[in-house]
């Protein structure tokens, strides 16, 4: 298609600079990084790295977390995400205001959060303390990981349930409805689907922060066994660079797989949003 | 705006529960997201299941209540404890600003960093990603979209792997090591999708072509075309990349951990530091500081309806904007 307004020589001349910046540290960067990882004979340096049981157990319970985070994530924000979508009341928009606070919180502060509900000297441990007689502390394990990575999710995915709910049809509803279905059926039959492809693209953009994460496991604690604490114990204690290197590379790949997984289910650009 | 102010009213009510909301939120979690009701519900519906409904409904309300008590429960407290004598004591110790003070005077340095290198990264991604973002608009070919999948890649990976693909390849450099410069590019290369989508959403969405082909056809050469209407026209894109830049930069910490140096502590990594080794007092004057400024950011995108994906949730304000509010920079 020649488009007479707007030259070829134009947009190499207007896409150049982000091209380079991109190429030059990101890419290049990038395959350096993979060919560090390689070690000089790829197969067998992969193939030690991928049978180590100590590397494929955080594998796996990174991408447990990261599975429960984005379920439980995906519940509640859509309860809460049709609420608000849906309702006027007043004060909605301080609630709304209040939910999507923390949105430009970093990893770092929302573990600090954590620690404020369930560490040493949290909410949580007091009150206990004063109902059971037992001082609950999780807020430095995985349990604490999880409450932190939904912290961080549930302001983003709300936003997102919002605004797909706001498009929806409401005389489907109100047709099921008089054809007598029950809420139950409603929401399975007509309100998911309607909703799954923003569903799909926030869900995917969720498992893929938390699978990447790192604030938040080290303000909680640095022995918490993820895939990212892992690399990052490997690359500054052990200063074994080759394996943090191919731990990197086999995190970056799953994380690229589910959100191009999650787009060609969802059609829609997918893109994550640390 | 009413919006960003932290500890208004809602949570009070709740401030019990934080914790509940993860297990409460279990049972009624299957049956009630069925319950938002109808605003034109008929006579018919109301016969049908009025109790099922009213139960839903409530477990909905609570539901979202305590979401809401569980994100600024922690917030409050926080900003509490930063200004509270002692905080094993609690509250009945006093209320000072002592910390506050002892954390400027101790960490400013961050605080100034962070917005330079804020600043820093704005105006490179303004002047790489705007052309850009306009080209991917432009163009609707096939190598066109391929630049804008690798565009994005930053963002889809691990910010700990680009982290360590920069020492890897740039490390050795040790002038360019040492300096602030080398954290700027990490947030670069992670904030410049950003900017890009948010220009090439808005520009895609203005029928640009026709604009251009009638400006061209008076003579305007394209520099005036691109000064004249492209930039206009993306402008609320500019802004809300602009604002998504900002603050993402400011909050980065995944990158900016491996990329600093004793030298270049920006402010999360200064958090981080506090949270590790300093009393929880001071921690939390620290995380004072980072929602102060924070804070402007924010209740500018709230403002505009720009989420934090970069991307305008709404074009309702579009109007707004573009007449209101000047760029940030």
């Amino acid at each position: 298609m020649n488009d007479v307004t707007f030259p070829l020589r134009w947009r190499i001349a207007l896409l150049a600079p982000a091209l380079a910046v991109f190429i030059a540290f990101w890419l290049l960067p990038m395959g350096a990084l993979a060919q560090l990882s390689a070690d000089g004979h790829a197969f067998s340096t992969y193939r030690a790295m991928l049978t180590n049981p100590r590397y494929m157990s955080s594998l796996g319970a990174t991408v447990v977390l990261s599975a429960a985070v984005t379920a439980a994530t995906l519940v509640l924000s859509v309860i809460a995400g049709l609420l608000l979508a849906r309702r006027e009341f007043a004060l909605k928009r301080t609630l709304l205001a209040l939910l999507t606070f923390p949105l430009a919180f970093p990893g770092v502060v929302v573990g600090f959060m954590v620690i404020m509900l369930a560490g040493r000297q949290g909410l949580i441990g007091a009150l206990s303390l004063k109902l059971t007689g037992d001082r609950w502390v999780f807020a430095y394990s995985m349990s604490g990981l999880f409450l932190g990575y939904l912290y961080f999710s549930i302001p983003r995915v709300i936003v997102t349930v919002m605004a797909s709910a706001t498009k929806l049809d409401a005389s489907l509803e109100e047709a099921a409805r008089s054809l007598g279905a029950s809420p139950w059926q409603i929401m399975r039959d007509i309100v998911l689907p309607a909703l799954s492809p923003g569903l799909i693209a926030a869900g995917a953009v969720c498992f893929a922060t938390a699978m990447g994460a790192f604030g938040t496991a080290f303000t909680l604690a640095t022995d918490i066994d993820v895939l990212p604490m892992t690399i990052y114990t490997e690359f500054t204690l052990n200063a074994n660079m080759v394996t943090a290197a191919g731990l990197s590379i086999v995190l970056g790949i799953v994380t690229w797989a589910v959100l191009a997984l999650a787009r060609s289910a969802s059609g829609s650009a997918v893109a994550a949003s640390a | 705006m009413s919006g960003a102010s932290p500890g208004s009213g809602a949570d009070k009510r709740n401030d019990t529960l934080p914790m509940n909301s993860i297990t409460a939120s279990e049972s009624p979690s299957s049956p009630s997201p069925s319950s938002p009701s109808q605003p034109a519900a008929g006579p018919r519906a109301r016969r049908a299941w009025p109790s099922t409904r009213a139960w839903l409904a409530a477990g909905q309300w609570l539901v979202t209540l305590l979401l809401c008590a569980f994100l600024i429960v922690p917030v409050v407290m926080s900003i509490m404890a930063g200004l509270t004598v002692n905080y094993f004591r609690g509250v009945s110790s006093g209320l000072t600003l002592r910390w506050l003070i002892e954390v400027w005077t101790q960490y400013h340095d961050s605080v100034w960093l962070s917005l330079e290198v804020a600043a820093a990264t704005l105006a490179i991604t303004l002047l790489t990603g705007v052309p850009a973002g306009y080209v991917l608009a432009r163009s609707k070919t096939r190598f066109a979209r391929i630049v804008e999948e690798f565009l994005v890649l930053p963002i889809a990976l691990p910010g700990l792997a680009s982290a360590l693909a920069l020492l890897v390849i740039y490390g050795g450099f040790t002038a360019f090591r040492m300096s602030p410069m080398f954290i700027v590019v990490g947030h670069v290369v992670f904030t410049l999708p950003f900017m890009v989508r948010a220009v090439a959403a808005v520009c895609a969405s203005s029928d640009l072509r026709t604009l251009e082909e009638g400006a061209a056809s008076l003579g305007a050469s394209f520099f005036t075309r691109f000064m004249t209407i492209v930039l206009p026209n993306a402008r609320p894109g500019i802004v809300a990349g602009a604002l998504a830049v900002l603050t993402l930069s400011i909050g980065e910490f995944n990158l900016t951990w491996m990329l600093h140096t004793p030298d270049t502590k920006t402010l999360p990594v200064g958090l981080a530091d506090t949270y590790a080794s300093m009393r929880i007092e001071i921690g939390s004057a620290y995380t004072i500081l980072f929602f102060i400024m924070t804070m402007p950011l924010l209740v500018a995108m709230q403002w505009l309806g720009v989420d934090a994906t970069g991307q305008r949730s709404a074009s309702k304000k579009r109007a707004v904007s573009s007449a209101k509010l000047d760029d940030p920079q």
